[in-house]
């Protein structure tokens, strides 16, 4: 009960279609969790109903100590203590990238437009976006774009932050730009659970990493247990497919 | 393993839904009651009532002018059913010759664009009266010369620059990277707009074209003002000749009765595009 967030028994269907079971997941302050695993596996399903956009079917999640999936649970005020970055960027593209990002500090928070904008500005700067304020993101690149996308989640100060895939969409030059903000984010004991296709970064910055197959965390344990002596066999498979693609190729991080 | 059994809490917690939706039920309907009994009674119990709902909601004069009212409606349903294909196919080309880039094809855009300007702006009633009277004082060979006919040109013409200007919109809300996408599959512009652009637009200004011809529906009444008998003269006639104006508020429920099925029938369609490409993204 003292951790941040607390899962239990989670589970989510469509239909017939069981997409999570028997998930349990247990996140303290500071820790930084990567979900791994192949596409379909339920990861992004999982940050979804984190941020309750998805209404589960079982289990308890539990956020700062109260649980979060009761239907009588206010989903704005919790969200509000959440941040979430999605593959797709998800900007306002009628908004400049200031006002993407002190729109709910703004609205949600109350926060003053003075104090929101130079809250926003010390983001932006921290993030080598400082030039881009007043831009539209169609104008920025996606890695500039995904970059605004965290410095917006940010912004309101969030207990947790979910990350789902938020590389995925990238070119390779871009991804390492969009890593760094989170190592960095990582490094300031930001916590956060992330969903993520690069290995070599959730072995360097995760604390714990858990690996989902069929809907199901078959494993979890820190990098150096996952990534090198994996218990499960489909743990292993899933390894060597991502880190030797083409089957045996050369040594070196996968993608 | 497999055969799951929702937990107690999950039972609980199902409980607690079906009590809020329940509730919000309830809600739903109370405040439907309490703000539709009040609307009707402040109708109903306004001073005036009594003599408008006699000259207005008479049943007797209701029956009366309905055959007269139903066979002149035929005109209105002629009209816009022959006039909404037109002005679709009108209204996509003018807003296909304004995007035209080629060289030779500018004094097209140019009439184009003329076009939508003169006729946007005209009201459409002196439209309807100006061809209905003044083209058949031409006395042009080889077209018909009924007030019918020009009446409904002039419809086509007037919608024809609205729906234009619809599509117009809707084209240039595509995002430039589709165009892009289809050219460098080698297609050529026209390609492009026929098999790419088009098809995206049309979908997302199906709302707004509903609107257009909801409009349209109504306003081939405007016809009555050359003396053609659609419904909205056998109404205003009837109204004349007996002092009693039911008639015209039978005319307007067949209009209502003609535009709800459309307007349903359009929303069924969009929502099962939208289904159907949006499948899973959230």
């Amino acid at each position: 009960m003292s951790g941040l967030l607390h899962v239990a028994g989670l589970r989510k269907s469509y239909g017939d279609k069981v997409v999570l079971a028997d998930i349990d997941l247990d996140v303290a302050a500071g820790d930084v969790v990567c979900l791994i695993g192949s596409s379909g596996s339920g990861k992004s399903t999982l940050l979804r109903c984190l941020n309750l956009l998805e209404e589960v079917d079982d289990g308890v999640i539990e956020f700062q100590g109260r649980e979060i999936s009761d239907p009588r649970v206010d989903q704005r005020e919790v969200r509000s203590r959440m941040g979430m970055v999605f593959q797709a960027y998800n900007l306002f593209p009628h908004l400049t990238v200031l006002d993407n990002i002190t729109l709910a500090p703004r609205k949600v928070h109350g926060v003053g437009r003075r104090e929101a904008k130079a809250r926003a500005l010390e983001l932006l700067e921290q993030f080598g976006l400082a030039d881009k304020a007043q831009a539209h993101p169609d104008q920025l690149s996606g890695g500039q774009q995904q970059r605004v996308a965290l410095v917006r989640a940010l912004a309101t100060g969030p207990s947790l932050l979910l990350l789902d895939e938020i590389t995925a969409a990238l070119d390779p030059e871009l991804v390492g730009d969009v890593l760094a903000s989170v190592r960095e984010l990582a490094a300031e004991g930001t916590t956060m659970v992330l969903a993520t296709h690069e290995m070599a970064f959730a072995r360097d910055v995760a604390t714990r990493v858990c690996f989902l197959h069929d809907g199901r965390i078959l494993e979890q344990g820190t990098p150096a247990e996952i990534f090198t002596a994996p218990r499960e066999e489909r743990t292993r498979q899933f390894l060597s497919r991502v880190l030797h693609p083409g089957h045996e190729a050369s040594e070196g991080s996968g993608a | 393993m497999t055969d799951w059994q929702p937990s107690a809490r999950e039972q609980e917690r199902r409980q607690v839904r079906r009590g809020l939706h329940r509730r919000s039920l309830t809600l739903a309907s109370a405040a439907t009651v309490v703000v539709f009994g009040l609307l009707a009674l402040g109708t109903v119990s306004s001073p005036g009532w009594p003599s408008v709902q006699e000259l207005f909601f008479n049943a007797d004069h209701a029956r009366e002018a309905l055959p007269s009212i139903w066979e002149a409606f035929w005109i209105n349903v002629k009209l816009f059913m022959i006039a909404e294909p037109l002005i679709l196919i009108l209204g996509l080309a003018v807003a296909l010759a304004r995007q035209a880039r080629t060289p030779v094809l500018t004094p097209v855009r140019l009439l184009a664009v003329f076009y939508t300007d003169l006729f946007r702006g005209v009201p459409t009633i002196l439209l309807v009266v100006l061809f209905a009277f003044g083209m058949p004082a031409l006395q042009l060979q080889g077209v018909p010369n009924s007030l019918f006919f020009w009446a409904l040109v002039a419809l086509v013409i007037s919608y024809g620059a609205y729906v234009a200007e619809v599509f117009r919109a809707g084209i240039e809300s595509i995002h430039p990277s589709q165009l892009a996408s289809a050219e460098t599959l080698g297609l050529s512009r026209a390609q492009a707009m026929r098999y790419v652009v088009v098809p995206q637009a049309v979908r997302r200004v199906v709302p707004p074209l509903l609107n257009d011809f909801v409009s349209l529906q109504k306003d081939t009444a405007l016809v009555s003002t050359v003396g053609i008998f659609d419904a909205a003269f056998a109404a205003r006639d009837y109204a004349n000749y007996n002092f009693n104006y039911t008639s015209l508020v039978v005319v307007a429920v067949f209009f209502i009765a003609l535009t709800i099925p459309l307007a349903r029938l359009t929303d069924r369609l969009q929502r099962r595009l939208v289904e159907r490409e949006r499948a899973g993204a959230r």
